[in-house]
């Protein structure tokens, strides 16, 4: 087996050198009931042509997105990334490191979050940020317990426009914490009055921007009736490309940004894994959740990095701990580091214009189809289209024809009949107007 | 040893003097002093070349970004070199043995990484039509057969993002079914060796912690478990092969008597490595165990994640997985993406989208390449080289536990009693000589304890090197040297770094020095 370097001949010098007779008397504690007597039914080795075989055969089997006019959004986003992030991030000693809990010979890792934890900082225009968490969903799940610790209140307002499986997380965590979770109604593109709902017992109000129908909302009133009411603002973004061009949470006074931050240097990956952004204010910092770099200095006196405020972390608190978070999204972390440095000041605005010129040119052909309707008076790079027809069925047909037209909320909301008819569509700066004729084409025809 | 860090040990500077005028650069050989990227901004630089957009109408609704972000401006070479720089000042598993003990840190195959980035899994949505996504359906159905028979556990839930989140996700199942059988239970059992995350997990699920004490061999002490278990409990979250490399060798007794209160039985799956083949937790009496796609089947642990933690249930959990659900259908695979029909009861979602896809495509890659037969050998060739290790290491280490170990093996500190060197200065100079250091005072239970997990990736030759290197420095330590201890690592990247500094006045950002702060800001 090519992984194992032990051969026949070092296992017999070995056993001898320890002083049993053979490799079961290492596994004598196991109990004789709970002995695999046989091996497992499963195949049995395979060589790099036949793995590689195999895998690509299911890989075959899928339609990706840059072999089609591809229009998804809803919070994964197809971006370019630079041929030198990927390139980066494959060096071993990234790639194959563990958390840097020698911080001597991990300054490289170390050295990468601290500017992470910058950029992060920079984008969303709030104080810190920490090293990353899972996914955007869970980092605004535990924003939403954060915000509990800091209030020590057990209800969150959750808006209609808020991802829907990021209200799910936050409903799922939320119930077994014991917390309350108001979440309204999804009204796309309409007015939602969320003050109405803040009361005493509310530890934060949790809206996105863009939120979840493209809508771009100016949550700075928002935020004042939260802290008039003692409560938190969470400001959930899950394009964070947006900020190259939108007003960040932090100019709206947000308390808490819980972002996703895959756009930036990561591929879809079906799903994930994806990176989770959290950033917030500096006198929040011990009620966060994840691990922090700090910077410090070594016994030479020397500038370096270590990972810091541990007393916070499950490592150290066990059951008094901010989370049970241990692993997050380094090398994720890495790849959206590495990504806006290539891109830097103006090429993240220019990126983000990109897009939302994209969005524009392809929202203006669509609404030129008899039927059909964008729903958004303003956008970044996605909106709500309404269709004269249940728009599962049109993005089915316009799938099996090669076009991926978008997401229909259908998929999110089966029940509600009135929200049948809409699609979310995104352009990004991956589309080409060749892409954006046919997908107008596709949908004139499945629609005529 | 070099003559330098001899001048070097001989005058140890004080914390805070400047660093050792060693060259004129600062830098050494290979390792170059890099700067943040913030302190590398130039105007006018620029990493990509994007198109001016064509004209139009902006339809942000007045809410464009008026403040400049303050991104730093380079070109590609810079950032190439820069993060080339970085990546020369870490120690990883590609460099030499990294021995962390319940860490796992085993070869990372390229083949896994190479397929990983097909573009039939890397380049898809999540929320594509299922038509357009039955291959990379096919691939999670095919790990979760996989998983299932290894485990022996009838269910897998795949979302989890990590150990951590699975076990989150196992205890949210365990109260969900305690809940729907209108069963209200307070505490959960811990075993005071335990990972940090058991204990956080449990709170996090809304119980109280109630640690359980091992014995004099390691393991959990029955009868003190006997004695915390009653009605009120609703778990023991329990690792097997335990923190201290040991078999919980009394399983099936722990189990029937959690069993016999009602309670259920969580394992940490975290040292799989050191079983699987070879014993199924299914058949140890277990109702939940996550599995660490990091760990054991070697997806890269990247500096701290992505992870992907995995959840085997039993059938009495299995109703509860959280959402989606991937099911046979009459079009082929589809998924349950609302708890309604048979995923009525699900616990809810845990995380967006499916899972990290990414990494099953990893983790299946790794485990048709060594097969039913080559996992197995994986089991035992982890515990071979962990109790060769120990046998080595037996005359000069002091063993925690008498006896074999599974796949790590855990010593204290006795062998340092009177030497004036702390375990962490012993592991400081293993740095000095090359080596990542094992996990350290962990587990809690054992005095200045040391983990050593050598993972069946490590040659008959590399243990023989290793075992030399830690034998000369515990002689060394026994013979007085305690300042060559002291003043370790003088030959890393950097000497030891001040954490308490760190954490009096953290600093976990950049900022632009005063003098090109824009007026008013």
């Amino acid at each position: 087996m090519r992984y194992l370097p032990l051969t026949p001949h070092d296992r017999r010098a070995m056993l001898a050198a320890i002083g049993v007779r053979s490799i079961d008397d290492l596994f004598a504690e196991v109990p004789p009931a709970a002995r695999l007597a046989e091996l497992p039914d499963l195949p049995r080795a395979m060589g790099e042509i036949e793995v590689e075989r195999r895998l690509s055969q299911m890989a075959a089997k899928n339609l990706a997105a840059g072999a089609a006019p591809f229009f998804l959004g809803g919070g994964v986003y197809r971006h370019h990334v630079p041929a030198a992030v990927d390139y980066l991030i494959q060096r071993g000693e990234f790639l194959t490191s563990y958390t840097p809990y020698q911080p001597e010979i991990a300054q490289g890792t170390l050295q990468y979050l601290f500017e992470f934890q910058t950029q992060v900082a920079m984008l969303t225009a709030m104080e810190i940020a920490n090293a990353s968490l899972y996914d955007g969903a869970t980092a605004c799940a535990e924003a939403v317990m954060m915000a509990g610790r800091i209030t020590r209140r057990k209800k969150a307002v959750v808006s209609g426009g808020l991802h829907p499986h990021y209200r799910e997380v936050c409903e799922t965590y939320a119930r077994f914490a014991g917390f309350a979770v108001a979440a309204q109604a999804p009204t796309p593109c309409g007015a939602e009055d969320l003050e109405r709902h803040i009361d005493g017992e509310t530890a934060c109000v949790v809206v996105q921007n863009p939120d979840f129908y493209g809508e771009l909302r100016d949550y700075s009133d928002l935020a004042r009736a939260c802290h008039d009411r003692g409560a938190l603002l969470v400001v959930v973004v899950t394009e964070i490309i947006s900020l190259g061009a939108v007003r960040p949470p932090g100019a709206m006074d947000a308390d808490i940004v819980a972002a996703e931050g895959q756009s930036l240097g990561n591929m879809m990956n079906f799903g994930g894994p994806h990176l989770g952004l959290f950033a917030t204010r500096e006198r929040f910092v011990r009620q966060m959740p994840g691990r922090l770099v700090g910077e410090t200095v070594d016994a030479d006196g020397r500038r370096g990095w270590v990972l810091t405020l541990s007393a916070r972390e499950q490592h150290i608190r066990r059951e008094k701990a901010t989370s049970n978070i241990c692993t997050n999204a380094g090398l994720c972390a890495l790849a959206f580091t590495i990504h806006l440095a290539l891109l830097g000041e103006a090429g993240l605005v220019r990126l983000a214009q990109l897009n939302h010129a994209a969005a524009v040119a392809l929202a203006d052909r669509l609404a030129s189809l008899p039927g059909v309707r964008i729903l958004n008076r303003s956008f970044f790079n996605e909106f709500t289209v309404a269709l004269p027809r249940p728009a599962g069925p049109v993005v089915e047909t316009l799938a099996a024809a090669g076009i991926l037209a978008g997401i229909p909320l259908s998929r999110f909301y089966p029940g509600r009949a009135e929200l049948a008819p809409l699609m979310l569509v995104a352009a990004t700066e991956t589309v080409t107007e060749e892409d954006m004729k046919r997908l107008e084409a596709g949908l004139a025809r499945v629609l005529s | 040893m070099s003559e330098w860090s001899r001048a070097v040990s001989a005058r140890p500077a004080p914390a805070g003097a400047p660093p050792p005028a060693a060259t004129a650069s600062g830098n050494r050989g290979l390792q170059i002093e890099e700067p943040l990227l913030f302190e590398q901004d130039g105007p006018g630089r620029c990493g990509v070349d994007l198109p001016e957009p064509a004209p139009f109408h902006s339809r942000l609704g007045g809410l464009e970004r008026r403040e400049p972000i303050g991104l730093p401006r380079l070109s590609e070479p810079q950032v190439v070199r820069h993060f080339t720089r970085l990546s020369q000042k870490n120690y990883a598993i590609d460099s030499g043995p990294y021995p962390l003990g319940s860490c796992t840190m085993k070869h990372n195959p390229r083949l896994n990484e190479k397929l990983a980035r097909l573009p039939g899994f890397a380049d898809l949505h999540p929320l594509q039509p299922l038509a357009t996504v039955q291959g990379v359906l096919e691939l999670i159905d095919t790990l979760a057969h996989w998983l299932k028979t290894l485990t022996g556990m009838p269910a897998i839930a795949l979302s989890p993002a990590a150990g951590a989140h699975g076990e989150l996700c196992g205890m949210m199942a365990i109260r969900a079914a305690l809940e729907a059988r209108g069963d209200r239970r307070r505490r959960v059992l811990v075993p005071e060796s335990a990972h940090g995350t058991n204990p956080a997990t449990a709170a996090t699920c809304g119980w109280s912690v109630d640690p359980v004490p091992a014995n004099a061999r390691g393991r959990v002490d029955l009868a003190a478990l006997r004695a915390r278990l009653a009605d009120d409990v609703a778990a023991l979250m329990l690792t097997n092969p335990n923190t201290c490399g040991l078999f919980e060798d009394e399983i099936l007794d722990i189990a029937a008597a959690v069993h016999e209160k009602g309670a259920f039985f969580y394992c940490d799956g975290a040292n799989f490595n050191a079983i699987i083949g070879r014993v199924r937790p299914a058949d140890l009496g277990i109702d939940c165990i996550h599995l660490n796609l990091h760990k054991t089947f070697s997806t890269p642990h990247g500096g701290g994640g992505p992870g992907s933690g995995p959840v085997g249930l039993a059938e009495s959990l299995a109703p509860f997985a959280p959402l989606p659900w991937l099911v046979h259908g009459p079009d082929g695979l589809t998924l349950l993406e609302q708890p309604t029909g048979p995923a009525a009861r699900t616990l809810g979602r845990i995380k967006a989208f499916h899972g990290q896809v990414g990494m099953f495509v990893r983790a299946l890659a790794y485990m048709m390449s060594h097969g039913a037969d080559g996992l197995r050998q994986v089991a035992e060739d982890a515990v071979l080289n962990a109790n060769y290790l120990r046998t080595l290491l037996a005359a000069d280490l002091t063993q925690a536990f008498p006896g074999p170990c599974m796949h790590e093996a855990l010593f204290d500190d006795r062998f340092l009693e009177h030497t004036g060197v702390t375990t962490l200065d012993f592991v400081k100079a293993l740095i000095d000589e090359g080596y990542h250091p094992m996990t350290v005072y962990f587990p809690l239970i054992v005095h200045g304890a040391l983990l050593i997990e050598p993972t069946e990736s490590e040659s008959k030759e590399e243990l023989d090197r290793f075992a030399a290197v830690l034998t000369a420095l515990a002689r060394a330590a026994r013979a007085g040297d305690a300042e060559r201890f002291h003043a370790a690592p003088r030959l890393a990247p950097r000497r030891r770094l001040d954490e308490t500094l760190a954490a009096r006045r953290p600093v976990l950002r950049w900022r632009p020095p005063p003098a090109e702060r824009p007026q008013g800001a």
